[in-house]
């Protein structure tokens, strides 16, 4: 009756979960990171796509938890929390962080080496474990998780693709 | 960012006027340089978010040959030229008579690359001067880079800048035509304009709005 290849999408700045056997999918990762944390077992996934490496660079009044390496994973290991994930179960595959211009202002030079450090540091807080990576370069990505393998598809434009 | 609440429908038309002026200057570098003629047009000037930005350029996940530079001077921000793959190959084949030139080839020669940064330079150029002239504000772009990736990639890239203030963007868009001669419009791409936030004041205070 369902449809069952449904894909959830997750903008820039975004963050969403999926159940098997939906994916989960986020497209044009440059800097940006793209952060997935899942239940293998329970075959239950989150990912949020995060475009700055800590919420202290906010410059507004409200901040959207879902744009920066920090308060993103946090958020989303609560939404999972309050799917009955326990986080003990978390594990985590990311990708992104490429350098796709050698140059820009003084807040966007290594954007991306710094986005991939700072997650590198917030799942070590949360102890969550990072399963696999696939990160730096100077390549765009577009990635796809399925929960019910525990792979992430992960797309360039001139490297062709493979899973993690 | 509290100036982005004092944003209007007039401050915006007054950014379309501005982007038509630039537009305007821009399709006559690019039709000389061409010998043909080219159409440039502001059609919208918008407050938009990360996601409708991408959607502007065709989607995040559409390929695209894309010169990033920045602005610098009196107001900084970013400007992005994006053209599909086919119409980047369309206009650095006619550039340098080479009709075999692909952006997706995996090894661009040099000569193609230089082509499409020159093209960067010189419609960002005769556009900057335009928006100078007009706002008496110094304004000078940075050497063009170019990434042959897809929209996502490369325009995040220039919303860094913003996404510290604010998950909206000011998109000064500019719609690239070639008339050919059976009269269709071969060509299409985007040259956008993205003031940071810290110069939307300093903008609109030159142009008597603010």
């Amino acid at each position: 009756m369902g449809i069952l290849n449904e894909v959830i999408r997750v903008g820039i700045a975004d963050m969403n979960i999926v159940k098997e056997p939906m994916t989960i999918r986020t497209s044009g990762l440059g800097s940006c990171v793209g952060i997935v944390l899942y239940d293998e077992r329970k075959k239950i996934a989150g990912m949020v796509h995060i475009m700055l490496p800590d919420s202290s660079l906010g410059k507004s009044d409200r901040i959207n938890v879902a744009k920066f390496a920090d308060t993103g994973i946090y958020a989303l290991m609560e939404l999972l929390k309050a799917e009955g994930v326990r986080p003990m179960a978390l594990k985590a595959k990311i990708a992104g962080g490429s350098q796709m211009f050698q140059f820009g202002s003084s807040d966007t030079i290594r954007i991306g080496p710094r986005n991939v450090e700072a997650v590198k540091q917030e799942l070590k807080r949360l102890s969550i474990p990072i399963i696999a990576e696939d990160t730096g370069g100077s390549s765009g990505r577009t990635i796809e998780f399925n929960p019910t393998e525990s792979m992430l598809n992960i797309r360039t434009v001139n490297l062709g693709t493979k899973e993690i | 960012m509290d100036s982005d609440n004092k944003i209007t429908d007039m401050h915006l038309d007054v950014l379309k006027e501005v982007g038509n002026i630039g537009a305007a200057h821009a399709a006559t570098s690019l039709s000389q340089l061409l010998n043909r003629k080219i159409d440039m047009y502001v059609p919208n000037v918008k407050l938009v978010s990360f996601d409708e930005m991408f959607d502007l350029a065709g989607g995040a996940e559409k390929i695209v040959a894309g010169i990033f530079l920045r602005i610098k001077g009196d107001l900084s921000g970013s400007m992005f030229f994006v053209l599909p793959v086919e119409s980047a190959n369309h206009f650095i084949r006619r550039l340098i008579g080479d009709e075999t030139f692909d952006f997706s080839s995996p090894n661009l020669p040099e000569i193609g690359v230089s082509a499409m940064q020159e093209l960067g330079n010189i419609l960002s150029g005769s556009y900057l001067s335009a928006l100078s002239d007009f706002t008496g504000l110094k304004i000078y772009p940075t050497v063009p880079s170019l990434s042959v990736d897809m929209v996502g990639a490369i325009v995040s890239f220039g919303l860094i800048e913003v996404s510290h203030y604010s998950d909206e963007v000011i998109v000064i868009d500019t719609q690239i035509r070639e008339e050919s001669e059976e009269g269709i419009s071969s060509v299409n791409g985007h040259f956008f304009l993205l003031p940071d936030p810290s110069s939307y004041v300093t903008i609109f205070r030159s142009l008597g709005v603010m």
